[in-house]
């Protein structure tokens, strides 16, 4: 049964790739994106990945879309000039297509359980986080300990990508008339006007945040952990700037804020690092932070995750702000 | 069955191909961000679909299982932290189109390319 409904989902993830190239209007290829995320989220789910299937959901059909729509307003919506050597790109990606197929007839068969990629370091870590870390949940262990160099870096790219948004998008723009400060500004009120949304839109924001936070704290118990709560706390600050308006979110949590959180989260990380250089121990090894190792291993990971959520939270909500004031300049 | 096996990554090439035609073919510049992003999800799906063992379960060790059989958990903590890191970089992507369009008057390759030879 599983089987048949994972065919049907691939085969409808397919239609919707092809619906989000072929068409010209580029709010309908945004929109097609949000629901091309939201199934391969459930793909993920069905095999077996429930921390990689709720970052999907999150920051594909989620954040993703939102921040593609900020690009559109301040872009354009219609793709004038459709396509450029049409014939020759089809035959480029008929003929790499060919043989990325050839290739996988060596693949070994869907979850094969004597696949290579399962007979390395996975049952050493799946046999020994028991035992080492002593949290549930493996997926977090790897993340936050045994592959904390990893986490680290992406944590560097996350935050570096966000200082390049800002970089890029505060430069004052050329020639556009700047506008003097106090003066009402009518598209920064967001949908305040409306009863509807508003009412629902205030209602869901509390619970959104505390659904964030739960994320965060129980990470190690459950599927979760700072990636995906960072990604559900910038949602609901999102959906607050969109029903009440930016200035009213940026009141509530000021762009300094932000920064603070975007650096304090990295910080934290590298911190957490060199703790383990000065009590004797390798960087980002956490076993030696407390008494137990045990227990130094689980502070490290809560320690971690945190700097995580408050790197991703404050990237992620900067870019926002970003492209939102960047349609008003 | 046999054949069975492989359309999880039939699906992937498919998905992969056709980002990869979009970032080729389209001439927008958001039309090819939006391909490269289809591109990554094309490849988060294969290293899900390696992580999945028959029969297996979450990797999320619950005491009273008995003999349990979980799925691989290192390929989803590869793609948890890509995906993250995958917007940080669309949106940086985003932004840079943003500029063009600021500068250019246009995110059509074409016109730009114009613009740059006068």
């Amino acid at each position: 049964m599983t089987a048949v409904f994972s065919i049907f989902l691939l085969t409808l993830l397919v239609i919707t790739a092809l619906g989000i190239v072929r068409t010209r209007n580029l709010f309908v290829a945004v929109m097609l994106l949000g629901i091309f995320s939201l199934l391969i989220a459930i793909n993920f789910f069905i095999l077996d990945a429930a921390d990689v299937a709720l970052t999907e959901a999150a920051v594909g059909a989620g954040i993703s879309t939102v921040l593609f729509l900020g690009a559109l307003a301040l872009t354009s919506e219609r793709e004038r000039l459709g396509t450029r050597h049409r014939w020759l790109s089809l035959a480029v990606v008929a003929s790499a297509t060919l043989v990325v197929l050839y290739a996988t007839f060596d693949k070994p068969r869907f979850g094969d359980p004597n696949a290579p990629v399962h007979q390395h370091v996975a049952p050493w870590y799946l046999e020994k986080t028991p035992e080492y870390i002593d949290i549930p949940n493996v997926v977090t262990a790897v993340l936050g300990s045994f592959r904390g160099y990893d986490t680290l870096g992406e944590v560097f790219v996350v935050f570096t990508a966000g200082i390049g948004v800002l970089f890029l998008l505060s430069a004052r723009r050329h020639g556009a008339a700047h506008r003097p400060p106090g003066e009402r500004d009518p598209s920064g009120i967001g949908l305040r006007e409306h009863v509807i949304p508003r009412v629902v839109g205030r209602l869901l924001v509390p619970f959104i945040l505390l659904f964030g936070l739960y994320v965060q704290f129980h990470g190690e118990y459950g599927p979760g952990g700072g990636f995906q709560a960072g990604a559900l706390i910038a949602a609901a600050f999102i959906l607050y700037a969109l029903v009440e308006g930016e200035d009213r979110t940026l009141a509530a949590v000021p762009q300094s804020w932000l920064n603070a959180l975007m650096v304090g989260g990295a910080l934290l990380y590298g911190a957490v690092g060199l703790a383990g250089i000065a009590l004797g121990s390798n960087f980002l090894d956490y076993s030696v932070l407390a008494a137990n190792p045990v227990a130094g291993q689980q502070l490290g990971i809560i320690l971690i995750e945190a700097g995580v959520g408050m790197t991703v939270t404050g990237t992620l909500l900067s870019i926002f702000h970003a492209f939102a004031a960047r349609d008003r300049a | 069955m046999e054949l069975l096996g492989l359309y999880h990554y039939w699906v992937f090439v498919v998905l992969l191909m056709t980002g990869f035609y979009a970032v080729v073919a389209k001439v927008n510049l958001i039309k090819k961000l939006i391909g490269v992003s289809l591109f990554q999800s094309a490849v988060f799906l294969l290293y899900i679909t390696m992580s999945k063992v028959s029969g297996g379960t979450a990797p999320i060790v619950l005491p009273g299982m008995v003999d349990p059989l979980y799925s691989n958990p290192l390929p989803q903590v590869l793609i948890l932290t890509a995906i993250v890191v995958g917007i940080s970089t669309t949106a940086l992507g985003l932004g840079i189109a943003v500029r063009i369009k600021e500068e250019y008057g246009t995110t059509e390759e074409h016109e730009i390319q114009e613009i740059d030879r006068r």
